[in-house]
């Protein structure tokens, strides 16, 4: 066992892991964020996506150990400090781009990565950089909408289908 | 996963005297050897982590014009750059963004997945890869499906490319798993072209000599009109058959002539 620390959303937080315990692990059982989903656990779905050093990471395919040091931005963060939902979680919530909820979380924050990059991305755009976020409800228009709108353009033009 | 201990050193020395030790296993970004770790096919006592040694990471030119690339580089940062237009395409199209952020050169080349991207660009540059100990030329480096001239315990530490006039690299992509079904990469440089292919073969990377010849004598996609792979030897799978596969290497092999730039 050893001792790792890093900055999640802001607080320094510290615990005892094992060499294989996996940044998602940490971040769920050590310090009780389940807000980063784990889904596939083979990297592909994107459910446990955060944000290392400002980069969009799969947290299941990171050891805890590399994270040691690091600014982590979780879910858990993403909200406004009153509590609201943040620009990118209301637009989720205000175009439907989610239904059964398991993969928003790293939707969200893959969304957030790229808007940081990408301020007004396009259509096509969204969609090359989500294809590692595996959604099995939406099939996914209304969350490329939700980003759209996120970003502040105008989406009437995407039909509802 | 079965249970290791976990190093970061911040040299190139320390991590080789760290790979000295039992069972040591070089981690470059983990996104194949963590899965790898999970499924119980690996069972390192000690994994190395080489994302800590900064003379292994970033890119520059050097006094030859080559292109260095550090061991440590994500494929993000390759994709980023702009010396190297064909090799930044094809790191834009490894797995996804999250992926890239993590995924390093190194690392890949190290792996040497049959499907994998990278080997077809070094290979297809004629890059060298320089290691702790030597410098190998990417004709004499890969040997067959996940197999390398890397010595145990050996880092690769950097990669030069000399940079083409004109490539392009063209995916098939296996829409599950992203990598290459197919992929191929093209380089033209003053004294010939190089054509490297990637996820067809049953020994991995190689080059596709007619084709090479074809377009260091005309390049244009029509000059390989004609030629074909032997798809004996080529991977079969519910994917794609042996003949499917060798019939891609053509027609990829001319979109990326034709998209060359």
């Amino acid at each position: 066992m050893a001792q790792v620390s890093m900055t999640v959303n802001g607080a320094v937080k510290s615990g005892e892991v094992e060499g294989r315990t996996l940044l998602s692990t940490f971040l769920r059982e050590g310090l009780g964020m389940t807000g980063t989903h784990v889904g596939c656990d083979t990297s592909q779905c994107g459910a446990c996506a955060v944000h290392v050093d400002g980069k969009l990471v799969k947290a299941c395919t990171m050891l805890a150990m590399e994270a040691d040091g690091a600014e982590v931005a979780t879910i858990e963060g993403q909200a406004n400090a009153d509590g609201s939902l943040n620009t990118i979680q209301q637009a989720f919530q205000d175009h439907h781009g989610l239904q059964c909820g398991f993969c928003t979380p790293g939707m969200v924050m893959s969304a957030a990565a790229l808007l940081k990059e990408n301020p007004t991305p396009s259509e096509t755009e969204i969609r090359e950089h989500l294809e590692g976020n595996i959604c099995r409800c939406t099939g996914y228009h209304n969350i490329v909408k939700a980003i759209m709108a996120a970003s502040g353009q105008d989406v009437t033009a995407i039909a509802a289908e | 996963m079965y249970a290791f201990e976990f190093e970061k050193p911040a040299t190139i020395a320390d991590a080789v005297a760290a790979l000295g030790g039992e069972e040591a296993q070089a981690l470059g970004g983990g996104q194949t050897l963590i899965p790898t770790l999970k499924q119980r096919l690996a069972q390192p006592g000690t994994l190395v982590s080489l994302k800590g040694i900064p003379e292994m990471a970033g890119i520059c030119v050097a006094d030859d014009g080559a292109l260095a690339v550090g061991g440590a580089t994500t494929h993000a940062t390759v994709a980023a750059s702009t010396e190297y237009p064909g090799l930044a395409g094809l790191a834009s199209h490894i797995g996804d963004p999250a992926v890239r952020n993590r995924g390093t050169i190194g690392g890949s080349l190290a792996n040497n997945d049959p499907a994998a991207c990278y080997p077809a660009a070094a290979l297809g540059s004629g890059a060298t890869i320089k290691t702790n100990t030597r410098e190998i030329a990417a004709d004499d480096y890969f040997q067959g499906m996940f197999t390398t001239a890397l010595e145990d315990g050996e880092i690769i530490t950097e990669v030069r490319f000399p940079v083409p006039e004109v490539s392009n690299y063209q995916k098939f992509v296996q829409p599950a798993s992203r990598f290459a079904l197919v992929g191929v990469f093209v380089a033209k440089y003053a004294d010939g072209v190089r054509v490297a292919v990637t996820g067809a073969s049953e020994d991995g990377v190689f080059r596709w000599s007619e084709a090479e010849a074809a377009l260091s004598a005309n390049f244009a996609p029509e000059a390989i009109e004609g030629l074909s792979v032997d798809a004996d030897g080529m991977i079969g799978d519910i994917h794609g058959s042996k003949a499917y596969r060798a019939h891609l290497v053509g027609v990829m092999t001319k979109r990326a002539v034709a998209a060359a730039s």
